[in-house]
């Protein structure tokens, strides 16, 4: 099974005003899918109903083959998330959050496991520090050490460089890269870095409305609709998806 | 089959222990309030008893059941103060979107809440016994009996409480910290059941705690109190758990597909 994540035919809807309207898409093993469109097209609704903390109004999300829907615990268990919105709990120091969802993923030799995480994100000196006392970038990196404590299949990142300078956000893509590489990873990447998407992800998913609107690789996407970077192809989905939903 | 699994509950227990462990403000409410209870209480037992005509000992009537109903306090207060650390902390996404199931999270919110309560009634004894001589014996075996129902039904209040925190956003905290004061006149905590209303009585009658104060009560005064009707407090107390868990279940998934879950601190998802 070459599929980490399978999203078919998910709908989400507020009421009678739809959030996400019919997407459907995979992530591959070894694979880094960008997930771009402007504030409001459906992209963080899409991330919660993959984590499994808003249920979809229609559609199924697999994850390892697994439904979430009905066989959740298991899904959950080999995916994991980093979000801006997410940040973990200011009153516990590094080590005690690593230590508590380390235990909520049952990882195997879990305070080797988390010294190895310290040591990879540059996280000695604050393992004993609150997280609430972390600069914006430190809480980040303690935020993707998290996210990899479980070595998950399935890794989705909503903004995951969106506070950090662009040495550290340089050193985090590599990082994510190598673990992807390495663990046969499949992520989902959201972010509003155009230049990033391109250095990183194999694959980009335009949403707009709550529908994708385009989909290919993100170094010949723009050339693809007659634009000259990506930048400008994702300002014309902000503004004009129309013109494109035509071509 | 889902099955329990014991580590993820630990992990909710645990993440108590590490608060409270560097934090005073978390730590002396699970002693210092009932503590105060226990020496007010004292103090007006023995003034009482130094006015009232000699051979009853109030401290047995009303140290008794001001420890046993602050105990029922502690318990409730314990699941509900432990749910309440992940609304202040913002902790819902964090830790819902992980493999932890429902009952794996209430489990851990129960399990901190029996080692916080015990604490509190350890304090609780030792001061009514040795500061002011209330002697446990009186109750006999059925102590045993009187704290379990109150446990039981404890933590279906706090299971509830927090489903309502939970439905209502942080704000509603304030709905449920006067709970317990809210049913103490029904529960008869000082005084027989039949000194209330025929309507409070009723209310009284589906409250497990009335049937322990009845029963503490009863043995006091030297009358025979049947094990059957604390049995039917005791299955009461099973009920209300059941419904309470219920209510959490239907609340947790309703705050999951209307939204609320991942934008709780927006109090609504409309």
């Amino acid at each position: 099974m070459n599929k980490v994540l399978s999203v078919e035919a998910l709908h989400k809807y507020y009421g009678a005003k739809p959030a996400v309207a019919g997407i459907s898409f995979e992530v591959g093993r070894n694979e880094i899918v960008g997930l771009l469109g402007p504030n409001g097209a459906g992209k963080t609704t899409t991330i919660n109903m993959i984590l499994g903390v808003l249920q979809p109004t229609t559609g199924t999300i697999r994850i390892e083959g697994r439904d979430l829907a009905t066989d959740r615990s298991r899904a959950l268990a080999c995916t994991n998330f980093t979000a801006v919105y997410a940040t973990l709990p200011g009153n516990l120091t590094v080590y005690q959050n690593l230590r508590i969802l380390g235990m909520i993923y049952d990882v195997k030799q879990l305070s080797s496991r988390i010294e190895e995480l310290l040591v990879q994100f540059d996280l000695k000196a604050f393992r004993n520090v609150k997280c609430g006392l972390l600069s914006s970038g430190e809480q980040t990196r303690v935020q993707l050490a998290k996210a990899l404590l479980n070595r998950p299949h399935l890794l989705l990142l909503d903004e995951p460089t969106a506070s950090l300078d662009p040495s550290a956000a340089r050193d985090i893509r590599a990082t994510i890269r190598e673990f992807t590489v390495r663990d046969s990873v499949g992520v989902l990447w959201t972010s509003h870095n155009m230049y990033e998407v391109q250095d990183v992800c194999d694959r980009a998913l335009f949403l707009s409305h709550g529908k994708i609107l385009l989909e290919g690789d993100p170094k010949t996407l723009p050339r693809e609709h007659g634009k000259v970077s990506l930048e400008e192809l994702f300002i014309t989905v902000a503004r004009e998806p129309l013109t494109l939903g035509a071509g | 089959m889902k099955t329990l699994r014991f580590n993820r509950a630990a992990a909710i227990v645990l993440r108590q222990f590490y608060l409270m462990r560097g934090s005073p403000a978390r730590l002396l409410p699970l002693f210092v309030w009932v503590a105060i209870d226990i020496v007010l209480w004292g103090f007006i037992t023995k003034y009482l008893n130094s006015i009232a005509a000699p051979g009853f000992n109030f401290a047995y009537t009303l140290l008794g059941a001001v420890l046993l109903w602050d105990f029922f306090g502690r318990v409730m207060l314990g699941v509900t103060t432990a749910f309440l650390e992940d609304v202040w902390s913002r902790n819902f996404i964090n830790i819902f979107a992980t493999p932890l199931s429902i009952s794996e999270y209430v489990t851990g919110l129960v399990m901190t809440s029996i080692s916080t309560s015990l604490i509190g009634l350890a304090v609780m004894m030792a001061l009514a016994m040795l500061v002011f001589g209330l002697s446990f014996f009186v109750y006999g075996l059925m102590l045993i009996p009187f704290l379990l129902v109150l446990f039981l039904f404890g933590i279906a209040l706090g299971v509830f409480a927090s489903a309502v925190v939970l439905r209502l956003g942080p704000a509603s905290e304030w709905l449920v910290w006067p709970v317990p004061a809210l049913l103490s006149p029904f529960v008869g905590v000082f005084y027989p059941l039949s000194t209330l209303p025929s309507w409070m009585r009723v209310v009284a009658h589906i409250l497990p705690p009335s049937y322990v104060f009845e029963g503490m009560r009863t043995i006091v005064l030297g009358g025979r109190f049947s094990g059957i009707t604390l049995l039917w407090g005791g299955c009461l107390a099973v009920l209300y758990i059941m419904l309470a868990g219920g209510y959490f279940v239907h609340v947790y998934r309703y705050a999951a597909r209307t939204g609320l879950l991942a934008r709780y601190s927006a109090e609504s998802a409309s």
